[in-house]
């Protein structure tokens, strides 16, 4: 436990990726099993044991703390686990024996309720801090490392010659704590054999189009899909049991519970997970309503019904398809979808077409062919005799999106990057012009943090240190007035109206696509105009 | 109590009317006693300047030899008198030369602790507690999360991650007086013996306490290395520079930051820190409460720091207690405008 609690700590300041790759990688290699594998399923969030609530936290601590001392302690570290953590009294216990994690999840898994509350108090007692940290956050479900799964296997790859793809779908068919897949990591053991298991496969990922791939979109060797505006998931049903995963291959079945029982075959779908009302696909911010939950309310399902829209087919009945071509994949997809008819699930279109510039057509107005272009980021462009390729393999799959909407905004806040860029002013509030009672003023409507090259991020970088008005923390106010201020050219993907930011407008995918070093800061776009970007109120609303 | 008066609070400081002199003064004053050589207590300008041999050393290396007018240094235990007062110096453990100030008069003694920490400290004299009737003390982590980890255990995680990311460079972030210093003692104290860099910041004082005979190894200044060769090594610099420009010439940094501070993960995270060592030169809450009962005091005044929870402690123990509001004090003293806006809450 101790060993894992130092390496959350460290994990939790790390933001370099491959940092916290080797981290996790150290860590594999100095820990025994079961130990380790309970660790990974910590990481990737597939530990499951009788959690405790904050309460019992609460209590814990009060019976052992002056009140007031702690409501001070609890003010300043704003976090109760950290609090509890920094206050436990040092141990009066003569038992220092180390606790392992696998102690901690085997004892919980078979613990009764009414004993949670002894066991915890122990456990803190044999803890150092690190370790009352890490063990509360764990037992309060409360651990966020951020960390992906595919980055805990990207470091159990670094045990042994299997790459992480293999890992990957070697674990999903295994349960904690993963034994015989360290041994398979390690070149051990041989694959371990997994009874046909919902597991997870890793995806197949587009690369964005460029012009000189422009010649190779010929409708005979490419077909075009619509890309749509929500979030790539992957149904995957093996006997009777079906699990909803997100790209990274994180379980998000319990918060979809209306997207249950989609299938009784044995299948693995990849598809697109969307809103739909009366048929119509809704703008993500209705989406967005819907994720980031671990459950879910039957009003908010009525509300927010959600809808897959399928694109391809991996897996049937036990057999794998991803050695098919694109083409082959399509037809088994459109046969399956006409013999399991289900209002939850459509079949996502393909986009005829004669030529590119047909096409390029399309994707500048998809409302031309009835679709509406608040849905749809662009096209998706598969090539027809490519199999299903875990990764980005180049040359198979492109996504080509509409040209970005451009505003010019005035720079008005800045704040230091992490990582390579904490020297760095690198992340920059924006906002328009608009009426205020002493003539116009600005508003911010959104940040921004890449599209910029290493040397403009240099010079932008200069201009924030030379124009500092005001301080707030972190936050460097930088000098925005009619006549003097830094124009910033953004473009973002899209425009959702929004009750948290002031101006009522937030952006997607905002990035800063020129500097206008050039442009006088009163010459800026005002809010009204982002206002008329904005899908309709109806559109909205549904 | 007769002794109450001994001593007051003035726009300018601490002030004892019947020596006629004040304690670690905010502005000049004719009269000063200074506890040790930190910005924030020790500051150039007094017309007269009462302290160990040590800090008015500190003192010249960081004001110029103009700092005073006159200097008087004092011995450690020996009493002297100033007006009706007598006056003594007592070490405090918290960098090279300071000191807790005593004064008495007819049989009553009140003591200013200054800033001071319990633990040991390579780098300079332990702290002796001295009985009292009043002990006026700091608390700048006078909350009960405030439990330092062993200094020793803090350094070695730097080293196990040096090991680990031998094509990093390690910036340390320590204040130019006494942690930095600290920190390198503990990294010979653990068997490090590669070369330590310098920023320039820290090259002056890191050179003073060396000429003291403190035992630091090795000491390169940064500004001499090249980039390349920088990496695996630990460079040691001023907290300001761990996100300044000048952090730019080291290959892909790992930013680490001694201080209590580090004790909480917000605080550390804010700091764009990546390696928090929880390193401290001032005492703890167990020392806090420890120290107290060890002077033996009737009355407790708490000044710098978070004075409410060691106020309501004390309290508790059936001892008398006041916030003493001193403005002007904070952190490990030193002038680093960004870090010091926040460190007192």
């Amino acid at each position: 436990m101790n060993r894992l609690a130092v390496l959350l700590e460290r994990l939790a300041y790390e933001p370099r990726r491959n940092a916290k790759v080797a981290l996790i990688a150290r860590y594999f290699k100095d820990t025994p099993d079961p130990e380790r594998g309970h660790a990974l399923a910590a990481l990737t969030g597939s530990l499951s044991f009788r959690e405790a609530k904050p309460a019992l936290i609460r209590k814990l601590i009060s019976e052992r703390t002056d009140p007031v001392l702690f409501a001070l302690s609890y003010d300043y570290v704003g976090d109760l686990s950290e609090t509890v953590a920094l206050l436990w009294p040092s141990s009066a216990t003569s038992d220092q024996t180390p606790i392992s994690l696998t102690e901690v999840v085997t004892t919980l898994a078979t613990a009764k309720r009414a004993n949670v509350e002894a066991l915890l108090a122990g456990w803190l007692d044999r803890l150092d801090e690190k370790g009352r940290f890490a063990l509360l956050k764990l037992i309060t479900g409360g651990l966020r490392v951020g960390i992906s799964s595919r980055l805990a296997l990207t470091a159990l790859a670094t045990l042994g010659e299997q790459d992480v793809d293999t890992l990957a779908e070697v674990l999903l068919g295994q349960e904690p704590p993963y034994e015989a897949v360290f041994a398979f990591a390690e070149g051990r053991r041989p694959r371990p054999e997994a009874a046909l298991q919902a597991v997870f496969l890793p995806p197949m990922l587009a690369h964005g189009l460029e012009e000189p791939d422009h010649a190779l979109i010929t409708p005979v060797a490419f077909a075009a899909e619509w890309k749509w505006d929500g979030i790539r998931v992957q149904v995957s049903v093996a006997g009777g049991n079906q699990r909803l995963y997100s790209r990274t291959g994180d379980d998000i079945s319990t918060a979809f519970p209306d997207l249950a029982n989609l299938s009784k075959q044995d299948a693995i779908l990849d598809g697109e997970l969307l809103v739909l009302r009366d048929g119509e696909v809704m703008p993500f911010a209705d989406l967005q309503q819907r994720l980031n939950r671990k459950s879910v309310t039957p009003k908010l399902m009525a509300e927010f019904p959600v809808h897959i829209r399928a694109y391809d087919l991996l897996r049937l009945n036990g057999n794998d398809l991803r050695g098919l071509s694109t083409l082959e994949r399509r037809q088994r997809l459109e046969d399956w979808m006409a013999m399991h008819p289900d209002p939850r699930l459509s079949l996502s279109p393909l986009v005829p077409f004669e030529n590119f510039e047909a096409l390029a057509m399309i994707r500048s107005d998809p409302a031309r062919i009835g679709v509406d272009p608040d849905t749809v980021e662009g096209l998706m462009l598969k090539r027809l005799d490519s199999p299903y390729l875990a990764g980005r393999p180049k040359g198979h799959w492109f996504k080509w999106k509409r040209d970005p909407r451009v505003i010019d905004a005035v720079l008005m806040y800045a704040q230091r990057g992490h990582g390579k860029r904490s020297s760095f002013y690198s992340d920059f509030t924006f906002g328009v012009w608009r009426d205020g009672a002493a003539g116009p003023e600005l508003t911010p409507v959104g940040k921004a943090y890449f599209g910029f090259t290493d040397a403009e991020l240099l010079e932008l970088d200069k201009y924030v240190r030379r124009n500092t008005i005001d301080r707030h923390g972190p936050v460097r106010v930088v000098r925005a007035t009619q006549s003097e201020g830094l124009v910033l050219e953004i473009a973002f993907e899209g425009l959702n109206r929004s009750t948290r930011h002031k101006s009522g407008v937030a952006m997607r995918f905002p990035r800063i696509s020129r500097i206008r070093w050039d442009k006088p800061s009163a010459d800026a776009d005002v809010l009204a105009t982002l206002q008329a970007m904005l899908p309709s109120a109806a559109d909205v609303s549904g | 109590m007769s002794g109450r008066n001994l001593l007051t609070l003035r726009p300018e400081g601490l002030y004892c009317p019947d020596g006629d002199f004040f304690i670690d003064p905010l502005r000049p004053v004719e009269r000063a006693l200074i506890t040790h050589g930190h910005a924030d207590h020790a500051r150039p300008g007094h017309g007269r300047v009462l302290a160990t041999q040590e800090t008015l050393d500190i003192m010249a290396v960081r004001y110029g030899e103009g700092f005073t007018g006159a200097r008087q240094p004092v011995e450690l235990g020996n009493s002297l008198t100033i007006g009706d007062v007598t006056v003594s110096f007592h070490p405090a453990g918290h960098v090279l030369g300071s000191a807790q100030i005593a004064i008495e008069r007819k049989g009553f003694r009140i003591v200013i602790s200054g800033d001071y920490k319990r633990v040991a400290d390579p780098t300079c004299r332990g702290f002796e507690p001295v009985p009292c009737q009043i002990f006026v003390t700091e608390a700048t982590f006078g909350l009960p999360i405030f439990r330092h980890p062993d200094a020793g255990a803090e350094v070695a995680k730097l080293i196990a991650s040096r090991n680990l990311f031998p094509d990093r460079a390690h910036l340390v972030g320590a204040y130019a007086l006494g942690k930095a210093q600290r920190v390198v003692a503990l990294l010979r104290q653990q068997g490090y013996d590669r070369p330590i860099y310098l920023h320039g910041a820290n090259e002056r004082l890191m050179r003073h306490y060396a000429e003291q005979g403190i035992d630091l190894g090795e000491l390169r200044p940064a500004r001499a290395a090249l980039k390349p060769d920088l990496k695996g090594e630990i460079i040691i610099a001023p907290p300001s520079a761990l996100s300044d420009l000048w952090s730019r010439r080291l290959p892909d940094p790992v930013t680490c930051f001694a201080s209590g501070w580090m004790q909480t993960r917000a605080r550390a995270r804010q700091k764009g820190v990546e390696l928090p060592l929880i390193i401290s030169d001032h005492a703890d809450w167990p020392d806090l409460c420890r120290t107290i009962k060890d002077t033996g005091c009737e009355e407790v005044w708490v000044t710098h720091g978070q004075e409410e929870a060691l106020v309501h402690w004390a309290g508790q123990k059936g001892l008398a207690a006041q916030p003493l509001n001193l403005i002007g004090y904070g952190d490990d003293g030193e002038a680093e405008p960004e870090l010091f806006a926040e460190a007192a809450p």
